[in-house]
């Protein structure tokens, strides 16, 4: 996990630089503030993954040496085929839509929406197909 | 010893006859809106895209015919700002972004660091739901009474407010911008957490593949970027209908603020779009020349710089607006060269004392760098601001970012050759292949080389009639001419497909490539692999079929093979 | 890289213009020369790249089913291609500085214009007199001002962002609502140069045209004075007829028949 941590907090430092430089130099909030936020983002998972890696052993797919038979096992859960995506998609579809046909759209569009939300974690909770 | 993958448990393996409830799975439509396969999922993000390509492309077409003489009557005035900004939004938003990080990105991620999927499958399937509905959406606007949005792609503030623009077809645009922005960023979560947790054992992270490298850095500007973009379209559809004034003057906000923010977005946005051609083209030109990426790791460090000052150049396009800070973002700017040049020299130290193989997938390789460093070039006069004061807003621009573009469409057409017999068993002919990559290249130089001089004799951009100058007709009609051209080769990609159409099987490797993806079958099985080799390099595949050829150590172990000896699994 | 190009092409030798021209103003020649500079530095380089391409895919076409030698580093070559491009851009950038510390400058100025850009037109004001040009879309308006002088401009918008440029001054600038874009030219040559609105503004974007005429600086006082009485008399008249046509409302009206 080193690798990922170093490249995101590396990415973050620059934009603090990169930040603390421009901020000064040009006194324009709207860049500042924005390229402060990136380095932000980039802080946070790179921190986490930094802080992660100092604790945990080697993953096989951090070993140069591992072989095809540690990873055998279950990798994760891949839930297969799956109407809420779509489900969700729809909603969405629809609370846009408001935005431009009228807020009665909403009914159908966030109703679709928490459907999909109590209807995709259910399923995942259950595991659902593979 | 055999290094084997077990499939998970709960899994069968293919040839388990029966039993399973998979195999009595939806069918027909009910199967393609439900699936999660990534696989499936990223060939419809292929086919949605490359229709928005042909729907782009044909306001291209009507774009360059009203063009072609100095008063055309051929589209109103009106009707013209609604074809250039759709066109705009349909190519920038519509095609060459989901193309880039929604179809082949995940279809080849996966398989390239061997995982069985993405990592969040659902949330892969309702990217392409938002994709698919956010693009309706924006098109949508056509059919409304006031008409589609007409105040460019880039939606300037006040031009885009209420009282300029009327109407629901801008609204419809900031909508669609809204579901395939959201639709980005999770598809920017998806692969860095795939990146990050689903690789094989042994593939180290400077063994993945550069198109995952480059896949990995644009999933991360995605997400720096995209939010931005969706804050400041908020922000503007607040102003109006919710009568706030962000970014008008009169309630005291700036109109500026919308460019900033906008180009914020803006410009890792065109990296966005870049980087994964970029490692298509590093893969295709790799194999072509069966040697190995030149320069590796100087290629990933180019890539993250080009990122990380990806985030800092934006106001070079707001140059001209007189309030920003010329000297920062021109010298940042200018540095982006600097590893985009990393890249065209390790390009051509692949191909070095290589055996070059012109299949239509390295042509459109590389056709993409040639056309990408001329474009690359006139970026650079553009990142001086004295140079830019005259050339922004003519031709001059209008041509830059088409050469640069149409780079990535040769990219483009250059990744479906190489990758589709991998996706879908079948190879495409070649003959009619290498039709279509001149009329393409060929078509690119004539439609792009001519507006370069427009813009420095002075023609603006966004402009339906010249009839004060004349004198422009000829080298508008040279660029319509290439459109043409352009257009042709879109036709003879399509003639290819339906000519080629399951007629000649491609088999697990047909090009002897170099990566993981080329070690499974074509197409890849449920979750992608039976068995995986040993993963010592960055390639797995070339390794298991040549052990004799790796890759040479570099430094005083120059003339030594790398140590490790491989021991064939065996291979059924 | 870029400042002994520069140089040669001051010294003035027979080099291409590749494109642009020197324009009419002082800054616009150094613009000018700043073009030359960065196309023969970006041929030498795009050739050379070009070439390495064609050599590379020519000389190594495939010949047989052999197997290179699978060479993947040189970091001495790699060091190379990287420091040489960084210094070039260094150059880039010392030579756009001097041009551009020069084309901002803001020196005393003896003639100020004021520019109003309206959908679709321009409206060109003189302080300090009357003197007002204004036109729409075709019936372009001309900014006259005298050669050899400091014009100081103060550009600006009553509505949306237009685009001020003046393809012989090498020049453009945007004209932003609730900003006042301030900028200087000093024309060397007279004549009547086009300019055209470049920033997407609406509608008639693609007919928002205006001129700048430069004559001597007699014409322009003379012009100025003319111009400075029309401009007084429009004002009274405009007065006059104020005071003459004074709105007087005839029936309340109701509501009825809109619906």
């Amino acid at each position: 996990m080193k690798v990922e941590a170093r490249v995101l907090l590396s990415l973050g430092l620059f934009f603090g630089i990169m930040c603390a430089v421009y901020w000064n130099w040009s006194l324009e909030n709207a860049g500042g503030v924005m390229m402060f936020a990136g380095m932000l983002l980039c802080f946070l998972p790179g921190g986490y993954y930094y802080w992660w890696s100092r604790r945990m052993k080697a993953r096989p797919e951090d070993n140069p040496e591992a072989t095809q038979t540690e990873g055998a096992g279950v990798i994760g859960s891949f839930p297969g085929t799956s109407i809420w995506p779509f489900t969700l998609g729809m909603g969405a579809f629809l609370c846009v839509l408001a935005l431009v046909f009228g807020i009665w759209f909403l009914v159908p569009g966030l109703g679709l929406v928490v459907w999909a939300l109590f209807g995709g974690t259910s399923e995942g909770r259950r595991g659902g197909p593979h | 010893m055999t290094d084997v993958l077990q499939p998970p448990a709960d899994i069968p393996a293919h040839d388990e006859a029966h039993g399973h409830d998979e195999h009595h799975g939806p069918t027909g439509i009910l199967k393609w809106i439900t699936t999660t396969d990534h696989k499936i999922i990223g060939l419809s993000y292929t086919v949605t895209s490359v229709i928005m390509m042909v729907i782009g492309g044909f306001f291209a077409e009507i774009i360059r015919a009203q063009l072609a003489t100095p008063n055309g009557h051929l589209v109103s005035l009106a009707q013209y700002n609604e074809l250039f900004t759709m066109h705009g939004s349909v190519m920038i938003y519509l095609f060459v972004g989901p193309f880039a990080f929604g179809a082949l990105a995940n279809i080849i991620v996966p398989i390239q660091i061997g995982a069985p999927d993405m990592a969040f499958p659902r949330l892969n399937a309702l990217s392409y739901w938002l994709y698919l509905t956010g693009s309706i959406t924006m098109l949508s606007g056509f059919f409304t009474a006031g008409g589609a949005a007409n105040f460019g792609w880039v939606g300037y503030a006040p031009l885009s407010n209420s009282l300029n623009t009327p109407g629901s077809g801008a609204d419809l645009w900031i909508g669609g911008l809204l579901l395939t922005g959201f639709s980005a960023i999770f598809t920017g979560v998806n692969l860095c957490a795939t990146i990050f947790y689903l690789r094989a054992p042994g593939m180290t992270m400077f063994r993945m593949p550069i198109f995952t490298w480059n896949l990995l850095v644009t999933a991360i500007l995605i997400l720096l970027a995209f939010p931005v973009l969706t804050a400041g379209l908020i922000m503007l559809y607040a102003d109006r209908h919710f009568g706030t004034h962000i970014y008008s003057v009169a309630g005291g906000g700036v109109p500026v603020l919308w460019q900033h923010i906008f180009w914020f977005w803006g410009h890792p946005e065109v990296y966005i779009l870049a980087l994964p051609f970029f490692g298509m083209a590093t893969e295709i030109i790799a194999v072509f020349s069966r040697k190995p990426v030149f320069g590796y790791k100087g290629m990933i460090f180019a890539t993250l710089s080009i990122a990380a000052l990806s985030l800092g150049v934006w106001a070079h396009h707001m140059f001209t607006t007189g309030v920003v800070l010329l000297p920062f973002f021109s010298i940042m700017s200018l540095l982006i060269a600097v590893p985009t040049g990393i890249k065209i020299f390790n390009w051509i130290g692949t191909m070095w004392r290589g055996q070059v193989w012109f299949s239509t997938a390295m042509l459109m390789a590389v056709g993409f760098v040639v056309t990408f460093l001329i474009g690359g070039l006139t970026g650079i006069y553009l990142a001086s601001p004295p140079l830019d004061f005259f050339t922004h807003d003519t031709y001059f621009v209008v041509a830059h970012f088409h050469s640069v573009v149409m780079a990535l469409v040769m990219g483009a057409m250059g990744g479906l050759y190489y990758w589709g017999p991998k996706i879908t068993g079948y190879l495409l002919n070649e003959r009619v292949g290498k039709f279509q990559f001149w009329f393409l290249f060929i078509g690119t130089q004539v439609f792009t080389l001519p507006q370069y001089v427009l813009g420095l004799k002075g023609m603006p951009r966004r402009i339906a009639i010249y009839p004060h100058n004349p004198e422009w007709k000829m080298l508008n009609d040279w660029s319509s001419l290439g459109a043409l051209l352009i257009g042709i080769s879109t036709l003879l990609f399509v003639a290819n497909i339906v000519v080629s159409w399951k007629k000649y099987p491609a088999g697990d490797n047909p090009w002897d490539a170099h990566t993981l993806e080329w070690f499974t079958t074509s197409p890849p099985p449920h979750h992608n692999f039976y068995r995986l080799p040993p993963i010592r390099s960055e390639r797995p595949t070339w390794d298991y079929n040549h052990p004799e050829h790796r890759a040479l150590g570099h430094g005083s172990h120059k003339n030594e093979v790398a140590a490790e000896v491989v021991h064939k699994a065996p291979h059924s | 890289m870029a400042l002994p190009l520069a140089a040669l092409a001051l010294s003035g030798c027979a080099v291409p213009t590749f494109g642009v021209k020197p324009g009419a103003t002082t800054s616009s020649k150094s613009v000018y020369h700043l073009w030359v500079g960065f196309t023969i530095g970006a041929l030498i380089i795009g050739v050379f790249v070009l070439l390495l391409i064609a050599y590379a895919v020519l000389r190594y076409r495939r010949k047989d089913d052999s197997i290179p030698r699978q060479v993947q580093y040189h970091l001495p070559l790699e060091w190379t291609y990287v420091i040489i491009p960084i210094l070039i851009v260094f150059g880039l950038f010392a030579a756009t500085l001097v041009v551009e510390n020069k084309e901002l400058a803001n020196p005393k100025t003896d003639v100020t214009i004021d520019v109003n850009a309206f959908q679709w037109g321009w409206k060109f004001t003189y302080p300090g007199t009357n003197a007002v040009v204004v036109g729409q879309t075709t019936d372009a308006p001309t900014m006259v001002m005298p050669v050899d002088t400091n014009v100081h401009i103060n550009l600006t918008s009553t509505d949306v962002i237009h685009g001020f440029y003046v393809r012989a001054f090498n020049f453009s600038r945007y004209a932003l609502p609730g900003v006042d874009n301030q900028f200087t030219f000093n024309a060397v040559k007279t004549g009547t140069f086009f300019g055209q609105c470049t920033q997407l503004c609406g509608l008639y974007h693609s007919l928002m045209f205006f001129n700048v005429k430069v004559v001597s600086k007699s014409a322009y006082q003379t012009w100025l004075a003319q111009q400075n009485n029309a401009g007084a008399a429009q004002a009274a008249a405009t007065v006059n007829q104020q005071q003459t046509n004074t709105y007087v409302p005839t029936k309340p009206t109701s509501g009825s028949g809109v619906k």
